[in-house]
């Protein structure tokens, strides 16, 4: 059986594929859209994060023989903390400032940080094991339980963070600090503090990308930092600052990536791109975004 | 006024005696280095310091200069002036692609759409034959200036990047100070004020962003014809930073910041070369130190001083200091010089 030529087989593989790059792309563009959305700041050090995340899991089996599931609480933990760190002694300076100097200074902290894995570990990368060996035959695929775990937690995760900021109160303090600081402070809610939090759980989000990427990719030193410019291009699709934009954009980009490596292989590496082009002429704020 | 032209004027010699020392204190080959990222810094600041635009793209425009230069030159045998605005050229009409899709939108969106665009080119000119992909365009021939006078010479060829990089610069010292530069700097501070009185502001920006673009060709091509070699590093996104360090160590904001800048990067990646690793982390370091504790750069700082020295002497004429109001108000934001 075929689709324009392609075996349904091939086709379905590269969708699942597609589909498990897009949960990625989900987390990653959300947990940015999070904190561009309070902080103003468009971490570009995300992509590190993510692959510190890894290197937490991989360390952890390596040294301690802390298993993957154990690493999936520990990896975020540890970069929610990482994060804090982050935002006290490095971004909290920033916020009067231009937004821009955000950028700037994630980027140096982004040539720091990968510098010093590259130095640390080497540049060719390390596998991890898979904690879920095997998969199922579906009858026109086969499916990988390991893959199949990513896009269900992926999902899991996208619907709970979007659960907690649009209809919980801790995530109307958010949405509202986000409208106007200076007057959810005024109540006599500790902003700082929100944003400190923030920060720290969109760093969290990435760091736990990170570990569930590592038995998929090779945990290599730079495995983020294309990533993050892909991430950038999804949240520009998306809408910056729109949590629904962010994880619909990142489903949907990881699926036309598969399927361009179906039907056009050359162009896989650009296709996001040039949506991201389409997108800026026909609507410039985003999908979802509101043009301010 | 006066004691500003005045000062102005001993500046530029200053900077003229510099240039013209430079190749027989430091390398020529490493002045020539300085002299063309100094062009790609002051291309950037350009569109950064004088319309608050920062680009994370310009790696694009320096690497197609420097790739199509490099190609023309040596495939098609070119001579190499043709070959450098060959490559000046396709950056420029990359550079108005790019500002067709990315004025739309300012600040951090801006950034990251020119970054992202930057990564499209690097991918297209990474796939496409001609480039060498992985190993670069290497033996670029140097050529000969107008036909006859040999540049494997290096201190002819430092004579020629010169007057390259000077013409280009006086370009920009002509375009800040022209009523466009002028409206483009009043876009800066207030945009909705420049729309209200009837600026197409699209449309300066386009231009604006298109100079920039073109300029920032004419240094790659110029790298290239330099080192006779064009590769992946000069279209790559982390090249993007390159600039916007520069301008920032040296004054984002200024005319002699960015060159400024350059050289104190240029110098300083040289001397660190055999560090390997060590430079990324001491840029990245840099970076963040400079962004929390000297967003004026050197020459910023330079100008703060002397102003400063200036306001403690007793002013004939009230009024007349030379401090310029509309940039204290503005002090937080990207482009203006005081921090």
């Amino acid at each position: 059986m075929s689709i324009f030529g392609v075996p349904i087989q091939a086709l379905a593989s590269q969708l699942l594929l597609g589909i498990v790059n897009g949960s990625f792309y989900a987390i990653l563009s959300l947990g940015l859209s999070i904190i561009f959305g309070m902080l103003h700041i468009a971490n570009f050090v995300h992509g590190a994060q993510y692959m510190m995340g890894a290197f937490v899991a991989w360390a952890a089996l390596n040294y301690f023989g802390i298993s993957y599931w154990w690493s999936l609480a520990l990896a975020p933990l540890i970069m929610f903390v990482a994060g804090i760190v982050i935002e006290v002694v490095f971004l909290r300076r920033l916020y009067d400032l231009d937004h821009f100097y955000g950028l700037l200074m994630t980027f140096g902290l982004l040539l720091m940080i990968e510098s010093l894995f590259r130095k640390g570990f080497g540049s060719t990368g390390m596998a991890y094991p898979n904690p879920l060996p095997g998969g199922i035959n579906l009858g026109f695929m086969f499916m990988p339980y390991y893959r199949a775990w990513v896009v269900l937690a992926s999902v899991i995760l996208c619907l709970g963070t979007w659960f907690v900021i649009e209809k919980t109160k801790l995530g109307s303090y958010l949405r509202a600090a986000t409208e106007n600081p200076d007057l959810v402070l005024a109540f006599g809610i500790n902003v700082p503090r929100l944003l400190t939090l923030t920060y720290g759980f969109g760093i969290a989000l990435a760091g736990l990308a990170g570990a569930m990427a590592a038995p998929i990719q090779n945990v290599s030193p730079t495995m983020g930092s294309h990533l993050v410019i892909v991430i950038f291009a999804v949240v520009v699709i998306g809408g910056l600052g729109s949590i629904v934009g962010s994880i619909v954009a990142g489903y949907t980009l990881g699926i036309i990536e598969g399927l361009t490596k179906v039907f056009f292989a050359p162009a896989s590496s650009t296709v996001i791109f040039l949506v991201m082009v389409l997108v800026l002429l026909t609507r410039p704020a985003g999908l979802f975004g509101q043009q301010r | 006024m006066l004691d500003v032209q005045r000062r102005a004027l001993l500046i530029s010699l200053g900077i003229a005696a510099l240039a013209l020392a430079a190749p027989f204190v430091v390398h020529p080959v490493l002045a020539m280095q300085i002299l063309c990222f100094g062009l790609f810094a002051a291309a950037f600041n350009l569109l950064a310091g004088y319309l608050g635009l920062i680009s994370f793209g310009h790696a694009a425009f320096f690497g197609a200069g420097a790739y199509v230069s490099g190609y023309a030159v040596k495939a098609w045998q070119f001579p190499t002036e043709l070959g450098i605005l060959a490559g000046t050229a396709t950056a420029g009409i990359l550079g108005i692609l790019f500002g067709h899709l990315a004025v739309r939108r300012q600040g951090v969106y801006f950034a990251m759409i020119t970054l992202a665009l930057s990564q499209l080119v690097y991918f297209i000119f990474h796939q496409a034959p001609f480039t060498g992909g992985e190993d670069g365009m290497a033996g670029i021939p140097r050529g000969f200036l107008f036909g006859f006078i040999p540049l494997s010479n290096n201190l002819v060829m430092y004579a020629f990047v010169l007057a390259i990089v000077a013409a280009a610069l006086a370009v920009i010292y002509r375009t800040v100070y022209s009523p466009f530069g002028t409206v483009l700097q009043a876009i800066r501070d207030n945009e909705p004020r420049a729309i209200s009185l009837g600026y197409d502001v699209a449309r300066f920006k386009l231009l604006a962003f298109t100079l920039s673009a073109t300029l920032t060709g004419l240094a790659g091509a110029t790298k290239a014809i330099v080192f006779q070699f064009a590769s992946q590093s000069d279209i790559l996104w982390s090249t993007s930073g390159t600039p916007v360090l520069a301008s920032l160590i040296g004054g984002i904001g200024t005319l002699p910041g960015p060159v400024i800048g350059a050289a104190v990067m240029v110098m300083m990646e040289n001397l660190l070369a055999g560090l390997g690793e060590w430079v990324f982390f001491a840029q990245g370091a840099i970076f963040v130190l400079v962004v929390m504790f000297f967003r004026s750069g050197i020459y910023g700082e330079i100008v703060a001083y002397s102003e400063k020295r200036q306001q403690r002497k007793p002013t004939p004429i009230a009024g007349v200091t030379g401090t310029n109001t509309s940039i204290a108000h503005e002090k937080n934001r990207v482009g203006s010089p005081v921090g």
